[in-house]
């Protein structure tokens, strides 16, 4: 069984429709990268797949694990391992980083039928995720995201998602706003998670990303579609032609 | 015609009130003509309403009607009730003070062993003592706010506490104000607190209801006196049952470099309303006041403080938060009055309502009134819903609407709880907070 299948989605936000009919199947262990022009829909996929308010689904279905994932609410799918990094992490005055990964971890669980962590357990695990990915402990005492640099934004929703070990992982646009030696900390840290049973979904409008994060397919959209598909050849072949000559495809 | 029938009516109960309670009432002499007094003003003035400015969001004539008769002084049954609900709001490490339906009881508070360096006595003793120096400053001479005078009239009991120069009083003191519930009825208190020069004590005032306890009223005030570089920690949580009435007043005066730290939540009762007075009147005095209303089903809770610069070299801050949900409504009133001789003020006062409904309310009304040149003065006021992009973040990590929202709420409410210098008594306003979450459900 794949571990997501998008079948001809949809979607309009207020009386627009952004996607028209997108297909894509991910299995367990690949690594998916959608590349684009903006406008070309590429957010629109990745906030209907965790499930923000905002847009209707007109047509067409998205299963995760065989499931009906668009009948399921924000924070189902999360415990049940769909895992979205932001574009742009809101920042969480008053809510130190330590409470709320804490607070979202033990939800999971709990949504899964788990015991929840104990405080030792978790601090332990915290900082050995932090270490790793180079977060000082300061950081985590801070409001979530509050005064964080983007690359420490970043950092922070790759710590989430080695903690919450999600079953797929959608980064969108985890370069944008990022200097190179953040984006080799950023993308080091994504690499580190790459295994057999955990899929990624790497939304990027540049190639760039994809010499840190290498994928095992490539798709490009255009207004609202997949109107191309292939191996990691094609990031570089856009990289040298641009997406002009998908405009027209579309 | 009827309207003043009405009125005659009203003002003839209220003469009846004190007419029943007369020998309940501690005092005779200069006690007993300043009640008298007061009780006149209160009569002429009626219960506050909307037309008067500063009662504009509270009317009491809507929402109180009429002042309920003096409770009966507890007995057994009504102290085993008590202390049963006292249980239940256990603080440890604090010295208990507790007043059951408007009276204090020696048997629930802890009152011996106080050492030299405080004074513990109840009003009733005060006013009784005959010793006028005491008797006066538990009156005021001002008698224009309708409750306060009521207040006056019909306070019989409290606790006057003295603090003696440079005393450091380690032990939190803890006033509880608690309902037993007999019969619906009203309560009419005043404590004092006196700080002699460099002294530094903290007071905890709490209102509960015992189990059952429903539509009571209480009417209580306090009277602060803070010294020459005397510092007083504060905190008042009202938890009162979500029928209850709660008319409170408090009227601070600091010293020079005198500090007062003092934060008041509300989370009980059905209409609560507590005005302050804060007068610096010593230069190089600090004054944080802050607070939290957290209000649902139809509670109404009116916080009106008015701050008064009299002297250079002071600053205040205020910081305010209001959680409204359902059809609750939260009124702000913030005064700030920076006079001409108080050059050097710094005064900020901030105050931002969350409205968790589309029919819940927030009323903010803060007033600069600045007529010295060199000072820094601001205010700020912001009303809004729970940002929807936080949700969602929180939501895509596992939390439900409910955890969601419960974090986000606490987070904001946090941002005045966090002012609260004291450790244990901020862990005290935490806990009183996810109270409220939880029993929001």
């Amino acid at each position: 069984m794949s571990l997501l299948e998008v079948k001809n989605l949809q979607v309009r936000v207020e009386e627009r429709e952004i996607l028209h009919g997108l297909s894509l199947t991910v299995n367990p262990g690949e690594v998916h990268a959608i590349m684009g022009p903006n406008g070309s829909g590429k957010s629109t996929l990745s906030h209907v797949i965790a499930g923000k308010p905002g847009y209707e689904v007109t047509g067409g279905e998205i299963l995760f694990k065989g499931e009906n994932l668009l009948e399921m609410s924000p924070d189902v799918r999360s415990s049940k391992g769909v895992f979205l990094a932001f574009q742009y992490p809101v920042e969480i005055p008053g809510v130190a980083t330590m409470t709320f990964l804490r607070t979202a971890l033990n939800a999971q669980r709990k949504a899964r039928g788990e015991s929840e962590f104990s405080t030792p357990d978790f601090l332990k695990k915290v900082r050995s995720v932090a270490a790793s990915l180079n977060i000082p402990q300061d950081m985590l005492r801070r409001g979530v995201n509050v005064g964080f640099s983007g690359g420490e934004k970043k950092r922070n929703e790759i710590l989430q998602m080695a903690l919450f070990e999600p079953s797929l992982c959608i980064l969108d646009e985890m370069d944008s706003g990022l200097d190179i030696d953040a984006l080799r900390v950023a993308a080091d840290g994504v690499n580190a998670l790459r295994s057999p049973d955990r899929a990624m979904v790497v939304i990027t409008h540049y190639q760039r990303l994809l010499n840190y994060i290498v994928p095992d397919f490539v798709h490009v959209m255009s207004k609202g579609k997949v109107v191309k598909s292939g191996g990691k050849e094609l990031a570089l072949e856009l990289e040298a032609s641009g997406y002009a000559q998908f405009e027209d495809a579309a | 015609m009827n309207v003043v029938l009405a009125k005659t009516e009203a003002a003839h109960a209220k003469s009846d009130i004190i007419a029943v309670a007369r020998d309940r009432l501690p005092g005779t002499g200069k006690v007993a003509d300043l009640r008298r007094q007061a009780l006149e003003a209160h009569e002429r003035l009626g219960l506050p309403h909307r037309r008067i400015e500063d009662w504009k969001y509270t009317d009491l004539r809507v929402l109180m009607r009429e002042v309920l008769p003096l409770a009966a002084a507890p007995d057994a049954e009504a102290l085993k009730r008590a202390a049963a609900a006292l249980k239940l709001h256990a603080i440890a490490g604090v010295r208990k003070v507790v007043l059951v339906d408007g009276v204090f009881a020696p048997t629930l508070s802890e009152t011996s062993d106080l050492g030299k360096d405080i004074n513990i006595r109840t009003l009733r003793e005060a006013l009784e003592s005959g010793d006028a120096a005491s008797q006066a400053q538990l009156f005021s001479p001002d008698n224009s706010d309708a409750m306060v005078a009521l207040n006056s009239a019909m306070m019989t009991d409290g606790v006057v506490i003295e603090v003696g120069d440079n005393a450091v009083i380690p032990l939190p003191l803890h006033i509880v104000h608690i309902a037993s519930g007999a019969a619906p009825a009203a309560m009419f208190t005043r404590s004092l607190i006196r700080l002699g020069k460099h002294a530094s004590a903290t007071l905890v005032e709490s209102y509960i209801g015992a189990e059952g306890a429903k539509a009571y009223q209480v009417h209580d005030s306090l009277i602060v006196a803070i010294g020459d570089g005397a510092r007083l920690d504060h905190v008042r949580l009202i938890e009162d049952s979500r029928e209850a009435f709660n008319i409170s007043s408090a009227v601070v005066t600091l010293g020079a470099n005198a500090h007062f730290n003092t934060f008041g939540m509300n989370t009980g009762s059905l209409v609560s309303r507590y005005q302050a007075v804060i007068a610096v009147a010593g230069e190089g005095s600090r004054v944080e006041t802050n607070g939290v209303n957290l209000l649902n089903g139809r509670q109404h809770a009116d916080t009106t403080l008015f701050l008064d610069h009299a002297v250079p070299n002071c600053s205040s801050r205020e910081i305010f938060r209001a959680v409204v949900d359902d059809r609750g409504h939260s009124v702000f009133q913030g005064r700030i009055i920076v006079r001409p001789k108080a050059q050097k003020t710094d005064a900020r006062m901030m105050t931002r309502a969350l409205l968790l409904s589309d029919e819940a309310e927030a009323d903010n009304k803060p007033e600069l009134e600045i007529f010295a040149d060199d000072v820094t003065c601001g205010h700020g006021a912001t009303t809004g819903a729970l940002d929807e992009s936080l949700l969602f973040y929180l939501r895509a990590r596992g939390l439900s609407e409910k955890e969601a929202q419960a974090l986000l709420i606490q987070a904001f409410a946090g941002e005045a709880i966090e002012q609260i210098a004291n450790d244990a008594l901020r862990e005290l306003a935490i806990s009183a907070a996810q109270r409220w979450l939880e029993a929001r459900g």
